[in-house]
């Protein structure tokens, strides 16, 4: 069978062992931390669409998360706007700030290492603007209201709020199937892998890049919107903290870049991690973030293609 | 706006700059000649200001006495770092090494988070507050200290950089590795003593903040940001950019929070750091585009 068959079938598969992961974790603690790790796996989804696919390396996706955190609360809280249309408009806004900055940098040719910053310091500025303006609740954050029901996007049970998740990101990683088989992927690879080349060929480079980032930024705002809906609290840090933009590019590295599981099992790979030093260290922080750290100086080291590279490997040596 | 408001915010900008200019000239050598953008600068910052501040607390030296014991010892760090982790996992890719350093930075922070947690500490000198009046405003005596020292460091890194042989070798290496090599250098040991040189300067940068400044884990991103756009501004790899772009960064926080008010401030410097990036992305004082 080719590769792109096995897909087809892999990822149904893949979604239905998810659907049923309740049945083994419950409905208390783990559920909680499946159901995070999923927003994980699609914010890192939506890293690896522009990052891994388009080799255009963001070190500021947490523009995109706080985008859409923040326009789904502020809907709320100010507006009065139920959280559905939150969703909808925060995905909008998510794909709309991707474009802004996605035009301006690739207009103006910024690539490698000049992406990376020029992503970096427009979050810092969303996070200085939502800390002084008055409607985002300044540095103190904000609070959506309690009110549990469906319609209102917030579930009495743990596992509501987990099959909402795993719906978004069924969303995130169908889109980025999608966009492996269409001639936009094809065209988005050949940018990654040579720019010169396929400008030469005749593919537009700015209107792919610039589709690969509105597209991610959109992805990356869904996490980010469901964020606000189950925790309901939000201030600057949280939403457009270098904390989340590192979240975002550490699960597909670890897991495999510009491939389609490997924010999955990155994400997955680094909460078991994070779980298990929680429970050495007693909840004292620190402890599992330094060990992600470390985690992806070994992957870079011994791993260039991830864990999906490495269960590749494996697999060829036993076939 | 009045000249008695306006004069200490100047003289406030100068001095913050200097401390800028001063963290930034390490990213500047180590990006002008191993075109690394050193995402762990901010992060080693941190170590070496807990470093001056448990040889304070601990053996009672003064951080500015600290100098010849912080300044060696953070050579050999940076020098073992890049030797011994980058050159080993970059492969020879830009992503990678930056990436490298980004697993550096998140593995310090962290630690640091874990073994001191996240409180704030100074340590106290006699001369903290002492200031020197020069009639139209206060400064105090540290951060003139530091002043100094910024441009004592940066005429230093000139001297070594434009006068000596190694400063020859280094020339050489960061115009044309291929050619150095040729000619007998030893290019990665280059690559390593840059590194470690890069990384000394903040040691040097710590004993000399420690005393009017304070230190958290997370110390280093206050300054990470900034040094990037310090070095952007002045143009990467140039000494002279990183102190004039240490200054007018210094003055434009300044003069930020004096219009827009605290938090507001700093917004002027990534504004200026995106323009900056998008339509001259050679600074200031750079050569040929990158």
């Amino acid at each position: 069978m080719n590769p792109d068959r096995i897909k087809l079938i892999a990822v149904p598969v893949v979604l239905a062992a998810l659907a049923a992961a309740p049945l083994a974790l419950g409905t208390g603690y783990w559920l909680g931390l499946a159901t995070t790790t999923l927003m994980f796996a699609c914010l890192a989804q939506a890293w690896n669409l522009l990052g891994g696919y388009g080799g255009q390396f963001s070190y500021g996706h947490a523009l995109f998360f706080g985008t859409g955190a923040y326009v789904t609360a502020v809907l709320q809280v100010r507006l009065g706007l139920d959280p559905w249309t939150g969703l909808i408009a925060g995905t909008i806004a998510g794909g709309a700030i991707g474009a802004f900055c996605g035009a301006l940098s690739f207009r103006y040719g910024l690539k490698g290492s000049y992406f990376a910053l020029v992503t970096l310091a427009f979050a810092e500025v969303f996070r200085i603007l939502a800390t002084s303006v008055p409607f985002t609740g300044g540095g103190a954050g904000i609070l959506i209201p309690l009110k549990v029901s469906p319609a209102n996007f917030q579930f009495a049970d743990k596992a509501g709020f987990y099959y909402a998740m795993l719906i978004l990101f069924a969303v995130s990683l169908i889109v980025t199937l999608a966009v492996e088989r269409s001639r936009f992927g094809a065209y988005l690879v050949a940018v990654r892998e040579n720019e010169a080349a396929a400008a030469a060929l005749g593919i537009d480079i700015f209107r792919v890049k610039l589709g690969a980032i509105t597209l991610s930024g959109a992805l990356a705002a869904l996490s980010g919107v469901f964020y606000a809906q189950f925790f309901l609290y939000l201030d600057p840090h949280i939403a457009y903290g270098s904390g989340v933009s590192v979240e975002a590019l550490l699960a597909p590295i670890i897991g495999g870049i510009g491939t389609l599981f490997g924010p999955l099992i990155g994400a997955i790979v680094m909460r078991a991690l994070g779980e298990v030093a929680n429970v050495w260290t007693d909840g004292a922080p620190g402890l599992n973030l330094a060990l992600f750290g470390l985690l992806l100086i070994i992957v870079l080291r011994f791993l260039p293609d991830g864990i999906v590279g490495l269960i590749g490997r494996l697999g060829r040596r036993h076939a | 706006m009045t000249a008695s408001l306006l004069v200490p915010a100047l003289v406030n900008g100068l001095t913050t700059g200097a401390i800028y200019a001063l963290v930034a000239l390490g990213l500047t050598l180590i990006y002008g000649v191993l075109h690394i953008i050193n995402f762990a600068h901010g992060s080693l910052l941190m170590v070496a200001l807990y470093g001056v501040y448990f040889l304070n607390t601990g053996l009672g030296i003064d951080p500015y006495l600290a100098l010849p014991i912080a300044v060696p010892a953070f050579f050999i760090l940076g020098y073992f770092l890049q030797r011994g982790v980058i050159e080993h996992t970059a492969h020879g890719r830009d992503q990678n090494i930056l990436l490298v350093t980004l697993g550096l930075s998140i593995i310090l922070d962290n630690l640091a988070l874990y073994f001191w947690r996240s409180d704030t500490r100074t340590i106290d000198v006699p001369y903290g507050f002492d200031v020197i009046d020069i009639g139209v405003a206060l400064i105090p005596v540290p951060r003139a200290v530091a002043f100094g020292a910024a441009l004592g460091i940066a005429a230093l890194l000139w001297f070594l950089i434009g006068r000596t042989d190694l400063g020859r070798a280094i020339r050489a290496v960061a115009r044309e590795r291929q050619g150095a090599r040729l000619m007998g250098i030893d290019v990665e040991h280059i690559y390593g003593l840059c590194f470690g040189i890069g990384t000394a300067t903040l040691a040097a940068a710590a004993c000399l903040l420690l005393p009017s400044f304070y230190v958290t884990p997370q110390v280093g991103h206050a300054f990470v940001l900034v040094a990037f756009t310090t070095v952007v501004l002045g143009g990467m790899g140039s000494f002279t950019g990183a102190l004039v772009g240490g200054l007018i960064l210094g003055l434009v926080e300044s003069a930020g929070g004096l219009i827009l008010g605290e938090s507001l401030g700093q917004i002027g410097i990534f504004i200026i750091f995106i323009l900056v990036l998008l339509f001259r992305p050679t600074g200031l004082f750079g050569g040929k585009p990158a």
